[in-house]
Parts: C-alpha cells; sequence; structure tokens
C-alpha cells in the first residue's frame, strides 16, 4: 500500500473563524485524496496587514516563528491555504533570503538559527504536490452545471519574484484544476483584481464598490459561480452582497465557493460536509444544475 | 639597462584612490629604473613631450608607463617611444586605471598595489626584445552585413566611391524595417518612396554583389584579409531563370497556411511568394514548410505555369566564400513582440496588456502597416478583429523600455516620435477620432523634432496623459484601458477601440551568435559594442569590423544612415594604402626543438598552425614541424601555453618576460 503523504499545515486564523468552512473543506478534501496533515502545533498569526504595515522586524519574526515551528517538528514543507498568510511566509524567508542581516535579526529575536529551506505551499501548490491525478481518480462527480470563475486575488500569485508561480497578470493554474472536477472555466478580466481586502472593516464603501466590479465581470463573462483561494477575498465577495443588494436593489446573488469547496463536491461529499450552508450566499449544486436544465 | 617610470594621474581617475607621487618615489629604487616621474596627463602634449625629454636626456632603453589600459593609449606611448629613438615594443603599460584604482577604494592598499604592478611591468621591459611591426596586404573589398537602410547606405558610398561591395541579407528582399514603414517623422514623406530607389540603386551597381536570402556563417582572417563563409539558403527558384512575372504566386493553391511576416503576421501569403511587391530582387521563395510539394510531391502548379522554367524543387543551399578586407555590421533590430515569454526567460512580458490575446493590441511595427499605404488595409484604419474604422485609439510608450522589472532598462530612443507620428496619421485620416497618448517622458530632441510632437499636441489635438497603463481588459468589442494620470493626480479609464505598443526595439535575436561568428563583442542586450562610446562609436574592437544603425543601439532612420556613411568613410579609409603594419605579437615556432606533436595546430582558434617539412640539401625530408602563419596568427599565446617542449614562443610575451613578471611579484 502507497504510504500516505503526510503534509505541514499552516491553518491561520481565519480557518477557525470567519472561514471555518474552508479548514473543514480542505481538511476532508485532502483526507479522501489520501493526503494527511500534520498542523503546525503552538501556531500563532502569519502577521498579515496589521504587521507589515507598522513593523517590518514584527512582520518577519511574526511569520518566521510559525516557519521555525514547522522546522523544529521535522516537517520539509506545509501549505498556507490563505493566500494572505502564504503571502507573508514567502515574503519572509525572501526577505531573510535577500538581506542577511534581517536573518540575523529576525533569528536573534526568535533565538533560533534557521538550517531548513522550508517550502510553503499556497493551495494550488497543495494539489500538485499531492497529485492531480488523483483528483480525476477518486472523482465522484462531474460539475457539469458550473461555469466557473477562478478568482486569484493580489496574493496568491504576487509579488512575482517571491512567490515564483504562475504568471501574475494572467495565471491559468487554478483553472487547470477546476476543469478537473468537470467543470468549465471562464476566461474573465478580473482574475487579480483587488476586492479591497482588509478596508472591509474600516472602508466596506471601497470593498463593495471593488468586490461588485468583480462580481459582475464575471457574471457578463457567463459564470455562474466564482472559486476562490482565500479567506479574505471570500468574506469581502461573499458576505458583502447583503449590502450589494441593499444598495442596489436589482443585484442578484451570486455564489462564491472555496476552491476546496468545489472539489469536495466534485468527489461526492455534499453541501453540508463541506460547510457551504455557512455561507452568506447559499449554493446548492443540484438545485442550481436543475434550475439550468430548465432554461 | 635604463628604464624610465612615468605614472599618470589620469585627472583624477587615478591620482584619486592611489598615490601617484608616492608610486613615482618609490619606483626609484626599483633596479635598473634611471628614473621616476608622474604627471596629472601623461598622453596630454606636455605629458608626452616630458616622456620624450627624458628618454633623450636620460638616454633611456625602455619605458615603463602606468596609466589607463593598453587598449586606450598602449598606441599613444609607443609613438612617443619611437619620436624618441626606442623601440615600441620596449614599452610597457601598467593598468593603474581599470587594473588598480577603478577598482579599489582603499588609498593605501590601492598604492602597495600599483607600486607591485609597476614593479613587474620594470621586470618584463628589462627582458622585452625589440620587433618590428609585421606588413601585411589590404583586399580592397567590403562585407556589408544587412540589407536595410544602413546597410544600404553603406554599400552604396563604399561602391560609389570604387570599392567592390559584397552585400549579405538574411531575408528574400533587402529594405529591412524602413521598407514597412508608412511614413517618416518629422517630414511625413512616405517611407517607400524615398527607399526604393535606393534598393535599385543597390542591386543595378557595377560594384555590389547584392546576396539576398544568404547568411554570413564563418569568418575567418583579419583586418584586411578576412575570408568569409556566406550560405545562400535556397529559394527553390532559379535566380538566373526567374523575370519576376510573379505568376507562380498569384497561381500558388497555398493561401492561407502562412503568415506575411512582412505584414507583421496582420495578412496571409502564398507558399511562393515575395516579401513585398516592391522587393529587390524581385525573385520569390517558395517556403519549404507549407509548400504542398515538400509534404506529399503533388501540386506543381507553380511548374505548370512557369513559362520560364524556373522552379526547382531540389535547389539546395549554396556555399559562398568571399575574401574582403573590411566588414561592416548593419544587422539592425527587431521589436520587442508582446507574447507570453517562455518561463526560462529573463523577460517577463506584459500579461496585464494580455500578452498578444487581444487582436486590436498592436505593437508599433503593425500599426504602420495598418497606416501604410501598401499595407493590408490600403492605408485605411480598419482594426485587425473585425475590420471596423477605431474611433478612439490609446498609445502606450514605454512597453518593454525603461522597464527593467519587465523588460530592458534602455530608452527605445524612436518610440516617442513614431507614436507622435502614428497618433497624427490617424487624426489626419479619422477627423472624428480621439488619439491618447500615456507617456512617462517625452524625449524628442533632434533637429524638428520637439516641433513634431507639439504639433501632433497642439494642431491635430492629440492627447497626451503622462503616466502608465496598469491593464488592459476587453469588454464587448472594447478596450478598457486602466492608467494613472500622473499629472492630474487620478487614475483614469478609457474604452478604446484600439490600442498601440511602442514597444522596445531589441536586438536581432541571433546577433549574438553573429557577433561571436564574427569576432566582436557585445553587451548584455545583444548590441554590438563600439571601440569606445564618445571617440571611436562607428568601430568595434576588432580591426576592420565597423558598426552602422540599430545593430549598435536603438537608432533613427537619420542616425542609421550617418552612421552607415561613417562606416563606409571608415573602410576606405583602410583602403587607402596598399599595406597595412599589423603588431608583430605573434607566435614563432623553433624549428630545432619542435618535435612536430601538432598539439598547437589542434588548439589554434585562428588555423594558423601550418605543417612544414624540414629537408636536407640533398632534397629528403627529415621530420614535420609546425609553422605559424603570421598573417594568421592574432597572438593568443594557446600554442604556447599547450606546447609540452616549449619550442612556441610568443613575441613580446615569451616565458622569460612572463616568469620574471610573476618572479617580480
Amino acid at each position: 500500500m502507497e504510504a500516505i503523504l503526510k503534509v505541514g499545515y499552516f491553518p491561520g486564523c481565519s480557518q477557525t473563524g470567519t472561514a471555518r468552512e474552508y479548514d473543514i473543506s480542505l481538511r476532508k478534501v485532502v483526507e479522501n485524496l489520501g493526503a494527511s496533515f500534520d498542523e503546525v502545533k503552538d501556531w500563532s498569526c502569519c502577521g498579515a496587514t496589521s504587521a507589515h504595515v507598522t513593523n517590518h522586524k514584527l512582520a518577519s519574526a511574526l511569520a518566521m516563528r510559525n516557519v521555525m515551528l514547522a522546522e523544529q517538528q521535522g516537517l520539509d514543507d506545509m501549505v498556507a491555504p490563505c493566500a494572505a498568510c502564504y503571502n507573508r511566509l514567502v515574503s519572509s524567508q525572501y526577505e531573510m533570503k535577500k538581506h542577511p542581516e534581517v536573518k540575523q535579526e529576525v533569528e536573534s529575536v526568535l533565538e533560533t538559527k534557521f538550517q531548513k529551506d522550508i517550502k510553503v505551499m499556497n493551495l494550488i501548490e497543495l494539489f500538485m504536490k499531492i497529485g492531480l491525478e488523483k483528483i480525476t481518480e477518486n472523482r465522484k462527480e462531474e460539475l457539469k452545471s458550473l461555469n466557473v470563475a477562478c478568482y486569484y486575488g493580489c496574493l496568491l500569485v504576487r509579488p512575482a519574484e517571491i512567490t515564483k508561480f504562475d504568471d501574475a497578470e494572467q495565471p491559468t493554474s487554478m483553472e487547470k484544476l477546476v476543469e478537473l472536477t468537470g467543470a468549465k472555466t471562464v476566461d474573465w478580466n478580473s482574475k487579480v483584481e483587488c476586492c479591497g481586502a482588509a478596508h472591509s472593516i474600516a472602508r466596506r464603501d471601497i470593498v463593495v464598490e471593488l468586490s461588485k466590479k468583480i462580481i459582475d465581470d464575471a457574471k457578463r463573462h457567463g459564470a455562474n459561480v466564482m472559486v476562490v483561494a482565500c479567506p479574505m477575498c471570500h468574506t469581502n465577495l461573499d458576505m458583502r452582497q447583503t449590502i450589494m443588494k441593499r444598495v442596489f436593489p436589482e443585484y442578484k446573488e451570486f455564489p462564491v465557493l472555496y476552491l476546496t469547496e468545489l472539489l469536495g463536491l466534485a468527489l461526492g461529499m455534499d453541501e453540508k460536509e463541506l460547510g457551504i450552508d455557512l455561507h452568506t450566499v447559499k449554493f446548492n449544486y443540484n438545485e442550481l444544475a436543475a434550475e439550468k436544465a430548465t432554461v | 639597462m635604463k628604464i624610465g617610470v612615468f605614472i599618470c594621474h589620469c585627472g583624477e581617475n587615478i591620482g584619486r584612490t592611489v598615490d601617484c607621487p608616492r608610486v613615482a618615489k618609490a619606483c626609484e629604487w626599483l633596479p635598473g629604473v634611471e628614473v621616476s616621474i608622474d604627471y596629472k596627463y601623461m598622453c596630454s602634449d606636455p605629458g608626452q613631450n616630458m616622456i620624450k625629454k627624458e628618454i633623450i636626456d636620460k638616454k633611456l632603453d625602455a619605458i615603463v608607463v602606468g596609466s589607463c589600459s593598453p587598449h586606450m593609449h598602449e598606441k599613444t606611448f609607443r609613438k612617443a617611444a619611437v619620436a624618441a629613438g626606442i623601440n615600441p615594443f620596449l614599452v610597457e603599460i601598467t593598468n593603474l586605471r581599470e587594473h588598480c584604482s577603478w577598482v579599489h577604494d582603499d588609498i593605501e592598499a590601492a598604492t602597495e598595489k600599483a607600486i607591485e604592478m609597476v614593479r613587474m611591468s620594470v621586470e618584463k621591459v628589462k627582458r622585452d626584445q625589440p620587433l618590428t611591426t609585421i606588413e601585411v596586404p589590404v583586399t580592397k573589398r567590403t562585407l556589408v552585413i544587412g540589407g536595410g537602410i544602413a546597410g544600404i547606405q553603406a554599400a552604396l558610398d563604399v561602391a560609389n566611391a570604387g570599392y567592390e561591395v559584397v552585400l549579405v541579407e538574411k531575408e528574400p528582399s533587402i529594405g529591412g524595417h524602413m521598407s514597412q514603414l508608412s511614413e517618416t517623422f518629422p517630414t511625413l514623406d512616405c517611407s517607400q518612396c524615398i527607399l526604393t530607389p535606393r534598393m535599385v540603386e543597390v542591386y543595378q551597381h557595377p560594384k555590389i554583389k547584392l546576396m539576398t536570402f544568404s547568411e554570413v556563417e564563418k569568418v575567418d582572417g583579419f583586418i584586411g584579409n578576412f575570408t568569409v563563409t556566406i550560405r545562400n539558403k535556397a529559394r527553390h527558384i532559379d535566380e538566373d531563370k526567374c523575370t519576376g512575372c510573379g505568376l507562380c504566386i498569384t497561381k500558388c493553391p497555398i493561401r492561407k497556411k502562412a503568415y506575411n511576416s512582412f505584414e507583421e503576421n496582420l495578412a496571409h501569403r502564398p507558399a511562393v511568394y515575395v516579401p513585398f511587391p516592391q522587393a529587390v530582387p524581385n525573385i520569390p521563395v517558395i517556403d519549404e514548410t507549407v509548400c504542398t510539394h515538400y509534404k506529399n510531391g503533388k501540386c506543381g502548379i507553380c511548374v505548370t505555369v512557369c513559362g520560364r522554367e524556373a522552379i526547382n524543387f531540389d535547389q539546395q543551399d549554396k556555399l559562398v566564400t568571399e575574401e574582403v578586407g573590411a566588414i561592416i555590421m548593419a544587422t539592425g533590430y527587431k521589436l520587442y513582440n508582446i507574447d507570453k515569454k517562455p518561463d526560462d526567460s529573463i523577460y517577463k512580458g506584459y500579461g496585464e496588456y494580455g500578452y498578444g490575446k487581444y487582436k486590436d493590441v498592436v505593437d508599433g511595427l503593425q500599426f504602420e502597416r495598418i497606416a501604410s499605404a501598401s499595407g493590408p488595409t490600403e492605408g485605411e484604419f480598419k482594426r485587425p478583429s473585425d475590420g471596423k474604422e477605431p474611433k478612439k485609439i490609446v498609445f502606450i510608450q514605454c512597453v518593454g523600455s525603461r522597464d527593467e522589472s519587465k523588460g530592458f532598462s534602455y530608452c527605445s530612443k524612436i518610440c516617442c516620435m513614431y507614436t507622435a507620428k502614428h497618433a497624427m496619421l490617424y487624426k489626419h485620416k479619422v477627423h472624428d477620432g480621439e488619439a491618447y497618448v500615456f507617456y512617462m517622458d517625452i524625449r524628442s530632441g533632434g533637429k524638428m523634432y520637439d516641433e513634431f510632437v507639439r504639433r501632433a499636441i497642439e494642431e491635430d489635438g492629440v492627447k497626451y496623459i503622462r503616466g502608465r497603463v496598469s491593464k488592459i481588459t476587453e469588454e464587448d468589442g472594447k478596450y478598457i484601458v486602466k492608467g494613472e494620470d500622473t499629472l492630474a493626480g487620478m487614475p483614469i479609464t478609457i474604452e478604446a477601440d484600439m490600442v498601440v505598443l511602442a514597444t522596445a526595439m531589441i536586438a536581432q535575436p541571433d546577433a549574438s551568435t553573429l557577433a561571436q561568428t564574427v569576432g566582436i563583442p557585445y553587451d548584455k542586450h545583444g548590441f554590438f559594442n563600439e571601440a569606445h562610446p564618445k571617440l571611436r562609436p562607428i568601430e568595434s574592437t576588432t580591426g576592420g569590423v565597423f558598426l552602422a544603425g540599430a545593430c549598435q543601439s536603438p537608432k533613427d532612420i537619420p542616425e542609421s544612415v550617418a552612421m552607415a556613411s561613417a562606416a563606409a568613410a571608415k573602410a576606405m579609409v583602410l583602403f587607402g594604402s596598399d599595406k597595412l603594419e599589423r603588431e608583430p605579437v605573434v607566435a614563432k615556432v623553433s624549428a630545432d626543438l619542435c618535435a612536430g606533436c601538432f598539439l598547437c595546430k589542434k588548439v589554434c582558434p585562428y588555423g594558423a598552425v601550418e605543417v612544414r617539412e624540414v629537408k636536407t640539401r640533398d632534397g629528403v625530408v627529415i621530420k614535420e614541424i609546425a609553422y605559424v602563419n603570421e598573417g594568421l596568427c592574432q597572438g593568443c599565446g594557446t600554442c604556447t601555453a599547450s606546447c609540452p617542449s616549449k619550442s612556441v614562443e610568443l613575441a613580446g610575451f615569451n616565458n622569460e618576460e612572463i616568469f620574471a613578471q610573476i618572479a617580480a611579484l
């Protein structure tokens, strides 16, 4: 029997709160594909947004603390499903490599010496590591009724010289993954546009405007669902639709799923199991398929 | 032996980091040194006179000059020595600038190093042998590589002076990029109208041998005596029989399989084609990759219709050898295309502009074809996707230029001018059209150039926006151009019907390979290097090889033409005398010591080592030994390093001299 692939897991704070369903669906999908997680013990905040606009040293040290823990735990790689966590972790690693003085400082703060070069993966890289063929092999349902707009947001593929992953302006890796579920993908314009990110609390007006533009663009290009790989983006694109509806009376709700939820559906799990019912905009594949068939 | 040491400050270039008076003082005490002095500018007239005076007064036998690179002033100091009666090869240059002061900042350490360096040279000069220069004949013919406007101009100038020219062009026709242009700035005169007469002149000139569809494959020899091997690619059409009637082209059934590169892929061409109707020579080429005959042996319609039996499917490439004395490089440029770059490329390309996926986002040369009366739209402004007249065009400058993160650090120089021209041509034909130009800076230096840009803005109403475009997207046949107006400090969105990207001018993709074939240096971008950026901009560092046009750096037409005429003049300077003097730094084989292993023959990169027989008086061959042809030897010293019996010595750099130098350290 094939050895079970063990992958390090850095959940990040969203996975335990607003993006609980992301965590649920991710764990289920990974397990279903025959891999297992080794969660980084005692993980802490990656330093996203607040830290790196306040203090570079703090931002790098916070992120690197988690890398340190992973190293101490004997991991070679770990996945950070949140795009912002992923970005903070790889950016801090990059900073350390590029500037020896940063490395020295971070090491002295953390009272450690980094020995290994731990590979931090984003969600798509995780599935590439597990093996794309596993998805096809374990697929139970072809999601033929879906026209998916794959949304990468700002952080998954940028900055290009740091993430060294896919194309910064015209990425296609998520499409390849989504197409394995039997769903169709649409070619659209807002794949890497900003959703408003952390302005979600203080400047909801900005977030609503930007996120609505993204959703409108997806609709215009024939999508009936959007797929994301970032809890922050999901909050803005899903939850803020309540405001969009209030401000624009003719606004029509548009489902936004985590990539893991879409994969879960293809692997035969149901919406409740995957936590899709926790979303603001409701989504049920069979209902959508039936509706599409009648049109 | 009396030796003089002269230390130059090179203004502050050396003097800033090397304590020159101290170096001179320290060298006074070296054995054999009669006099040691320093001076601010040793290469200047008073400096040279000082050297001459010291040689005569102190009866010096040899001198050491601590100055800049020998590339720069070795000749100057040798001349001064000769004037004072010393053999020029008893002059040693110590490179205190490039090898010492420019690369260090610690004055103390640099000064110590400078003293060491001079001491090495003193030891070498003691052992230097007086040498006499070698005279070589000059072949008074010129090879011009590239048949664009620069190559055409250079060829005509040299030929009109009465010297023979071989003009090699890799495309089926001469004319280059200039033949693709619609009108030219700043006068808006028609490009073809001023170019085609020149092309015909080249074709008809008795002194010019035109070789189109040909590429230089090998260059041997040296200044005045190059042997060049040229591959004349098979056109599959007999050039002597073809009259250029064009019947094969009109009858060819393959119409849509190949893109027309002259039209910048905006149109198709048949399998048998001439690049454009005014091509010189007007002889078609059969494209093997799409022609049906090469697929299955069928078709052959062109054979049937050709009344001259000129079609020859079996024609092979020909290798032609030419003897020339000078080479003019005029290989021109390419435009940075907007397609996605391969993963291993150091250039990123412009994903935000769609990597070429939007049909109506075109580059500068494509727009030239659209604007050209002979282009695919016959000069009417129609966009490639649906043939509709664009009512709003956005021009984006500096795509790839001045952008180290995604393209090239340099300014492509011509884009400010041609973008103004494009916008102007468009406004002249589409009166109700709107033209926007996104720019970083307007660089329009040149006679009547800035006036031209002002005219576009003030008279033709082209709207200039200072800022970059961050994204282009397509929505319902419109292109949404999002950018920033940095003067207003506002983001700006324009719904355009068409977008023109002024992409960077880059070196030809095979420029570096050609440079290696010819043996000239090139920069990191693939542009050929001039010998000196200010004082020798036309010459390469290889004797007898000259540069013309955009192969050296981005250039517009007048600059390319001026440079071509200058290169022609440089070639003619070479032809002004019957013999050339060469440095005697060549290898020499000792007939007594050589055992005839011919290892030197194997390693010589210039093919200068020959086999010679040693015979008795009766004509009996005793042994075979190596012999170095002085004309071909470049003095690289590879043979001396490889010889197991130390029987090859390089004049001016023999073992004794080099070892003395090392021992002095």
